[in-house]
């Protein structure tokens, strides 16, 4: 596990003033531009299909920046993150169910597959603030329940991995197993409005997504603060020696906890919007091969950078909808390879190509790149 | 690291992103009203748009239409059989000269075994290709996935496989079979075969479980004893520990409602138990033509309850099968929801033709008592939930994979997606 | 008796199916600390092994017999290519070897889905497989029977050269202190590559029993990696007793829990039970003193 180590700290001091603050508001620098980009250049140039798509790419891109945090920083592989999007996807599509079904009534599927019955459960997703607050209190309570389980126990590494997978798989073999309270294999679909808003109206289709890239610019800004601080000093730490960090007086099972629930919470948010955006939940959105495709991105993009995982996360979804859409199987040879080659070539991703680039250009001192490390590289 | 306080850096870094966030959600913003003004007609076109232009909604020489269909996933393999006999009809309908002598050009869209990905692909048909019409989808999921879209797109859909019934939209036309066509003759024939026990086995989803629900209310009727019901998910294939529950509760019947590939190792499980048809025989709603053969087992003798079979012997079938084979193989068989596909587009023409107009809703104002003469005999529309009358078969299969009709329903059956005439139905029981 | 028989032996049998799948990977984990998310495709490479054997002899009984080396050699040799191709250059990162070989599985269950088709194809049971005998009530079926004597035989042979041959001495060696036995001579690094051509010979072997229950099928092996997996976690790495216990276990509490909820019930159940299992020992059941593995 300890593969790395970081040495870029020692060149900040030797660098120039302004080098300096470029270094340190470089990062929202880049931020800023990706909103730019999410913000005001895609709702005026595409097509409401596209955007729609934009939208949800966008809602894995949260997941994939909580999975930059837990993975890229905390050296947890989060393999089961489709969980917590599932988590808040099935929150928010419940509440949209109830909205379809009107005061009183029930979702439709519960009288297509079973007695006509709610089960109680259902029933506080009625309200609208309730549902707000499930998005973030489910997934939260689930992560730490469970992280707090696995790792004071001190299940790490592959260990930690394997059972975060498991759990994705459990997850969604339990949704198609309780067919007749979650909708089963067809999952919850057949919306028609979000908090009283008529989903087909183009105005709300449009501002499904400014919301949807507007959370993942703020999750970016407060991944990046989070990264400054002294707690994301100490969870890169953990994952380089977590034994030293250990003799410190530091628990690391806690440090890697907030990291994990904080990853969870963001995969929760994601899954909040990708299902009003999608129009549909199911398992297939939540199980094992949907969590590997949300990791397929952060690989990519470069797990430890601050922008690697979200723009990572962006490139596969629009690559499974353009690349599908011309070579259908050619495009699971695609994901597949891409696994192989950047993992093996290119384990800190594209942003890993930043700083040598950034090196070719006049001027500046390059921090020396570590191989799968924390130099904030956009 | 930076000495800096950390509310300081905070607050600045913050402070800088939240201008520029909101400079630009500003922009964004008051776009999405101008454009909702503007792009309002532009979303709902489809077919739509083209409504004020021309009074038909397709204007030039050619209609396009969206053939949506696996072509990867698990669901490939019988999907791809719906878009070749599309694929087929198509080239027919262009060769006489197209529809309202406008020529078809389909797009093909992938919807690879995921509902999700059904929903998206249909949304681009619709709203990007402007397609008049898509047809295709095959699993319940898909169809429900894509429900929402083509209501919302104000599109059309023309979905051809069997399913549980229990719906009916505006903007789908649905040309498989109900339930009342398809398990309800089912158990009208064990009845006539004098079943008193049976055992419902089915994948863990939605077609099964309906389907189920239905079954053992009527059964309740009949009084016919369920002594089981079993259900696996779709993706596991050992059937053993369930099949041993079905040796130890000796039914006359069992009710196959397994999707797919699940159906090997239950089939499989099953011999091996001693079962066979001498004792508990199986009837099935998913086994066709296609997949008989690739079962790992003789399957000579069990049943299934379709409203086709490419033996049935008629001029139409004839020259279906004529026209299939010749384009594909001869080794290529045809089963019930080639043939619906087949069907579908027909009818599509043919409701088109009598409109003058491919408008939505000129379509569906001028669908009811629309006809077709199909492979499987005449099907009609009925405009009052866009389902066809069809007539309920059961096959028997014979040595060389094929379906001998053993039992018909009184000629074609009304379709009756919600049972509304059926009074044991209480969908509120389980 | 029936209520208690069926499970058990089913389960048995669904446990020795977890054994052969999951004995590869125990060596390669406690090995080298690779994780090989690719295990399950050479199941299902074995299982298409199987089903070519068949298409070429046609004789049903002597094709399974040829079937299970030929399965052996397939799937080991692929385990080899991939260990000399990707594995090797990443013993440095066995975090990241799993992501590799996600991609690995995913390619391969492509390539399947290209060459076969993306239905599965039926293997036929011989004619002296295809029946029961019965047991305490239950028809046991010759096929479960089949299945425990072959990942049993898998185990003896594996047993066998481990705790006999020169090379199994080598093997235990580098487990317990790689730095150790390559400083003694032992060349730890072929020594690996032969582990790995065994690992995944083996779970060949298990793709036939695979076979002979459902057919093949491009994303077989995705149905089996995870439970294998957490056999292999619950038992304990490095070690050949606490795999088998563990295999044995989950397959008998599955089949138990199938009966008495359902077939998608009983995964998670058995997925939670494994955590909180894990809770009284996070090291499994047994655990081989090892300076490799921290």
């Amino acid at each position: 596990m300890t593969t790395t180590t970081a040495t870029a700290t020692t060149t900040a001091s030797s660098r120039p003033k302004a080098a300096q603050l470029l270094g340190t508001y470089g990062s929202l620098v880049a931020i800023a531009l990706v909103a730019l980009v999410l913000l005001v250049w895609a709702p005026n140039s595409l097509s409401p299909f596209r955007l729609g798509n934009l939208g949800k790419y966008c809602s894995w891109a949260m997941a994939a920046v909580g999975i930059g945090l837990a993975w890229g920083r905390g050296g947890m592989l989060v393999m089961g993150q489709g969980v917590f999007f599932g988590l808040g996807g099935y929150t928010m599509a419940m509440h949209m169910k109830l909205e379809a079904a009107g005061p009183g009534g029930i979702p439709d599927f519960m009288t297509l597959y079973g007695d006509g019955t709610m089960p109680g459960w259902w029933a506080p997703f009625r309200s609208a603030p309730f549902t707000l607050f499930a998005i973030i209190a489910l997934p939260a309570a689930v992560s730490f329940l469970l992280g707090y389980a696995i790792l004071k126990r001190r299940v790490k590494g592959a260990y930690f991995a394997i059972l975060t997978q498991a759990l994705a798989v459990a997850f969604a073999t339990l949704l198609i197993a309780t067919i007749k309270q979650t909708g089963g294999f067809n999952g919850l679909n057949t919306f028609s409005t979000v908090f009283g808003h008529n989903l087909y109206d183009p105005g709300v289709k449009k501002g499904l997504y400014l919301v949807s890239a507007a959370l993942l610019i703020v999750f970016l800004v407060i991944v990046w603060q989070f990264n400054r601080s002294r707690y994301g000093e100490l969870l890169i730490a953990t994952r380089d020696a977590e034994e030293r960090v250990r003799f410190l007086g530091y628990d690391p099972a806690n440090v890697k906890l907030v990291a994990f629930v904080a990853a969870a919470i963001m995969a929760s948010i994601g899954g909040a919007i990708f299902a009003p955006i999608a129009g549909i939940i199911s398992p297939s959105n939540v199980d094992a091969a949907a969590s590997v495709m949300m990791i397929a991105g952060v690989a990519l993009g470069g797990r430890s950078a601050l922008l690697g995982p979200a723009l990572g996360a962006i490139a596969v979804g629009f690559g499974q909808s353009t690349l599908s859409e011309r070579f259908p199987t050619g495009w699971t040879y695609f994901q597949g390879g891409l696994f192989i080659v950047v993992i093996m070539f290119l384990p800190a991703g594209l942003a890993s190509l930043w700083p040598k680039v950034k090196s070719l250009l006049p001027g500046r001192m390059s921090p020396q790149a570590a191989l799968v490390d924390g130099e904030n590289g956009a | 690291m930076s000495k800096e306080p950390l509310f300081r850096r905070t607050f600045v870094g913050l402070a800088a992103i939240a201008a520029a966030a909101l400079l630009a959600t500003a922009c964004g913003s008051s776009d999405a009203t101008s454009d909702a003004a503007s792009g309002g007609s532009s979303e709902t076109t489809g077919a739509g748009a083209a409504k004020s232009t021309a009074g038909t909604c397709v204007e030039g020489d050619t209609v396009k239409l969206g053939f949506l269909n696996s072509t990867s996933g698990p669901m490939a393999i019988s999907e791809q059989t719906v878009r070749d006999s599309l694929i087929l009809a198509a080239e027919e309908i262009n060769a006489s000269g197209g529809i309202m002598g406008k020529k078809i050009k389909y797009i093909e869209e992938d919807g690879q075994s995921t509902p999700t990905v059904f929903a998206e692909k249909i949304n681009k048909l619709l709203t990007q290709d402007k397609v008049s019409a898509v047809f295709g989808g095959w699993t319940s999921a898909s169809r429900k996935a894509m429900l929402p879209v083509v209501e919302g797109a104000k599109g059309l859909l023309f979905y051809p496989v069997q399913y549980e019934g229990l719906e009916a939209s505006k903007n789908i036309y649905y040309t498989g079979a109900t339930t009342n066509q398809q398990i309800i003759p089912a158990m009208d024939f064990l009845k006539s075969k004098g079943v008193k026990t049976l055992f419902l086995a089915g994948s863990d989803y939605v077609f099964p479980r309906t389907a189920n629900k239905i079954i053992k209310q009527y059964a309740k009727t009949l009084g016919i004893q369920i002594v089981g019901e079993e259900y696996v998910p779709l993706d596991k294939n050992d059937w053993t520990t369930q099949v041993a529950k079905i040796a130890a509760a000796k039914p006359d019947f069992v009710f196959n409602t397994i999707n797919g590939s699940s159906n090997v190792g239950f089939i499989k499980a099953y011999y091996e138990a001693g079962l066979g048809p001498n004792k508990s025989p199986i009837i099935s709603v998913s086994i066709a033509e296609e997949e008989a053969p690739a079962m790992g087992a003789n399957v000579t003798g069990q049943y299934a309850a379709w409203n086709y079979f490419q033996s049935v012997e008629s001029p139409n079938n004839s020259k279906f099968i004529k026209a299939f084979q010749s384009k594909y193989g001869t080794n290529r068989p045809t089963s019930d929801p080639m043939e619906a596909a087949y069907t579908s587009l027909y009818l599509y023409k043919n409701i088109v033709e009598k409109a003058k107009s491919f408008c939505v809703d000129a379509v569906n104002a001028a669908s009811d008592g629309v006809s077709f003469d199909a492979p499987e005999g005449t099907v009609t529309l009925d405009g009052s939930n866009h389902h066809i009358a069809k007539t309920g078969l059961i096959g028997q299969i014979n040595a060389k994979n094929q379906f001998d009709v053993v039992w018909k329903s009184n000629g074609p059956i009304k379709p009756d997606p919600f049972l509304k005439g059926y009074t044991w139905w209480d969908p509120t029981k389980e | 008796m029936d209520a208690l028989t069926t499970p058990f032996l089913t389960g048995t049998a669904t446990g020795a199916i977890l054994l052969m799948a999951a004995l590869g990977l125990t060596l390669t984990f406690g090995q080298m600390g690779v994780i090989n998310m690719a295990n399950g495709e050479f199941l299902m490479a074995g299982a298409y092994a199987a089903y070519a054997t068949q298409q070429l002899i046609g004789n049903a009984g002597l094709a399974l017999v040829v079937a299970i080396p030929v399965s052996f050699l397939v799937a080991g040799l692929l385990g080899l290519l991939l260990e000399v191709s990707i594995i090797r250059w990443m013993y440095q990162r066995p975090l990241d070897t799993l992501l590799v070989t996600v991609g690995v599985a995913l390619v391969l269950q492509q390539l399947a889905k290209d060459v076969f088709g993306a239905q599965g194809d039926p293997v036929v049971l011989p004619s002296w497989l295809n029946g029961n005998i019965p047991v305490f009530g239950y028809n046991w079926p010759f096929r479960q029977l089949f299945t425990i004597v072959l990942a049993l035989a898998a185990l003896g042979g594996l047993s066998a050269v481990l705790k006999y041959s020169t090379f199994g001495r080598r093997i235990r060696a580098t487990v317990q202190y790689r730095d150790l036995a390559e400083t003694l001579g032992i060349p730890t690094r072929s020594v690996d590559r032969i582990t790995f051509f065994l690992g995944s010979g083996l779970a060949g072997v298990g793709g036939v029993a695979i076979a002979l229950i459902s057919g093949t099928n491009p994303t077989l092996g995705t149905t089996y990696i995870i439970p294998a997996f957490l056999v292999v976690v619950a038992g304990g790495v490095g070690q050949l007793k606490g795999t088998v216990i563990a295999a044995w276990v989950v397959g008998v509490v599955t089949a138990f829990l199938t009966d008495w909820t359902s077939g998608s019930m009983a995964q998670v159940l058995t997925f939670a039970l494994v955590v909180v299992f894990l809770q009284v020992r996070p090291q499994g059941l047994f655990t081989v003193r090892t300076r490799s593995l921290a």
